[in-house]
């Protein structure tokens, strides 16, 4: 064999272990699910192989599943919106603060190394009966018996945005850390306020960093079940909890199959519209 | 004017600080409780105590479930990060033709929503016969950290200079040689914070686990999840705070590892 055909096919010796895994272990099952998303279950037994539409039609017309859909879509709507607000003056903070830049990020960072499940469930210590907000009132008088304040579609969002907040921040500082400094000053000596020079020159700059942000927060949090079944009560069920019924504990994989693609089909369309106007690399820059 | 700009400043830095707040002060409360003395564990607190974490030694299922998620990410990082070091030397050492196809082909576990991963992961193995187990949640674990090997990996890959390992070349060393004693040297904070970052992961991960996990068998935050449906207990946030100085404490002691390594190797 030449030099040449050995140098261009070391690149795909290397890439084969990584290719193939994803191909057995994301592609190969996502094709499989659609197949499996056609059979039928069974009372008794194996499911049954075949072209049924059955599932699908369950899944997409059953007023149940739409009403969970559309309110799960709403829940991540809000919780983006939320960390978009949240998040853009902090990032903004840090990213022109003088100085101690990186400690201010590392604090930032810190919180992805909290385990999720402990920052969710940290919630019911501060919203609890016996939490510290109930003890906080009652102490000071304002209230006579603890008032539940958990367990509600608001502390659902409250615990998401807590989990979400750091992804949107760190995309937000990545593109208005890239920004130089001296667009400002220029806008200023031409006469802008500083206020005129955020909205015309800082703002629009830093969109690309705001919907990656945007995009990692309404995906991440419209694919969680984990969140609800901590934080929400038994009618604050989200599409992953209904995905999560079916596979594990009705056992129904055919009917589970349909609705997870449903799942992947409306947060799919999101990525490629968002790939389609933005491209891949800005978010890539976020996660890097 | 002057003065209105720091007006707006002040402003977004007070807002900054609750924002901050916000983050850290549910965090807080987990490690306070975790040292308190009353026998339900929550307010008012009546003293400082170490019981909650001497109960927490004692128990069983939970030092099984550290024993599981230790091992699984140990196992999880070895094998995501050797697969995604080779890929990303291929992707930025060579011209290969599609390599942003590629890219986006190694990124797409994590663009997938989790849930839906699970799903297809658990029913085509389940088919091919592979029934719940330590290696279906070994699979699961490699696949979805693989994408974050690969984007750690592949940026700082870019910064190292290919001049010494040519330089090693130009003097005799073969390309193995070269590989080991240049290039793998020189890779070892990118490949280390992969194998970091791999392992905090698996070790935190909830979603798929719930789906991939045998029956019996428990990691730390699925034996968490299993005891919050009774209530949430002292020993919870006794759970927690371990949890918590060790995610916190590992990759920090990462960083500080990789910094000197840095400094020592010159680059």
């Amino acid at each position: 064999m030449s030099v040449e055909k050995r140098e261009a096919r070391q690149p795909w010796i290397l890439l084969s272990p990584a290719l193939t895994a994803v191909t057995l272990l994301l592609f190969v099952p996502l094709l499989f699910i659609l197949v499996y998303s056609f059979w039928l279950r069974t009372a008794t037994g194996a499911d049954v192989a075949g072209f049924h539409l059955d599932n699908w039609e369950e899944a997409l017309t059953d007023p149940f599943y739409r009403d969970i859909l559309i309110s799960t879509l709403r829940i991540a709507a809000i919780t983006t919106v939320a960390c978009a607000l949240m998040g853009y003056p902090s990032a903004y903070f840090i990213a022109r603060s003088q100085g101690n830049k990186a400690v201010l990020l590392l604090l930032l960072m810190l919180p992805f190394w909290i385990s999720y499940i402990i920052r969710t469930m940290s919630w019911i210590n501060i919203l609890g009966v016996s939490g510290a907000l109930n003890s906080a009132l009652m102490a000071l008088g304002i209230i006579s018996e603890p008032i539940q304040m958990l367990y509600n579609e608001v502390t659902v969002i409250l615990g998401l945005v807590h989990f979400l907040l750091p992804f949107m921040i760190l995309n937000i500082f990545v593109s208005l850390d890239g920004i130089d400094t001296n667009l400002e000053n220029a806008a200023n000596s031409l006469g802008a306020t500083k206020w005129q020079a955020f909205l015309q020159v800082t703002l629009p700059l830093s969109l690309p960093g705001l919907a990656a942000g945007g995009l990692l927060c309404f995906v991440l949090g419209a694919g969680t079940y984990i969140t609800p079944l901590v934080l929400g009560g038994p009618r604050d069920a989200m599409f992953a909890n209904l995905v999560f019924e079916a596979i594990i504990t009705q056992l129904n994989w055919p009917l589970g199959s349909a609705l997870s693609l449903m799942l992947l089909a409306v947060l799919g369309a999101l990525v490629m519209i968002y790939n389609r106007y933005l491209g891949m690399a800005q978010l890539m820059k976020g996660l890097g | 004017m002057e003065t209105r700009f720091n007006m707006g400043w002040t402003l977004i830095r007070g807002w900054a600080v609750l924002v901050y707040i916000f983050m850290f002060l549910p965090v807080a409360v987990v490690v306070l409780l975790s040292f308190n003395a009353s026998q339900f564990g929550n307010f008012p607190m009546t003293g400082f105590s170490f019981r909650w974490f001497v109960e927490l030694a004692g128990n069983e299922a939970i030092l099984r479930a550290f024993r599981t998620s230790i091992i699984l990410g140990l196992l999880t990082a070895l094998i995501s990060t050797t697969l995604g070091v080779l890929a990303s030397l291929a992707l930025v050492r060579y011209r290969v033709p599609g390599a942003n196809a590629i890219s986006t082909l190694l990124i797409a576990p994590i663009l997938v929503p989790e849930v839906v991963l699970a799903v297809a992961l658990l029913l085509f193995l389940n088919f091919l016969g592979v029934n719940k187990s330590f290696g279906l949640l070994l699979a699961g674990h490699v696949i979805f950290t693989l994408p974050f090997v690969i984007l750690v990996v592949q940026a700082r890959l870019v910064s190292i200079k290919r001049d010494v390992e040519e330089a090693a070349m130009s003097l005799g060393a073969s390309p193995v040689q070269t590989f080991f004693q240049i290039t793998l040297p020189l890779m070892m904070p990118a490949v280390l914070a992969g194998a970091l970052f791999a392992f905090t992961i698996s070790f935190d991960d909830i979603t798929g686990t719930l789906f991939w996990k045998p029956g019996g068998v428990e990691t730390v935050p699925t034996q968490i999840f299993a005891m919050l449906r009774n209530s949430i207990s002292p020993e919870i946030n006794a759970l927690g705070t371990v949890m918590i100085v060790m995610t916190v404490g590992l990759p920090l002691l990462g960083l500080a590892i990789a910094r000197a390594m840095a400094r020592k190797s010159g680059t």
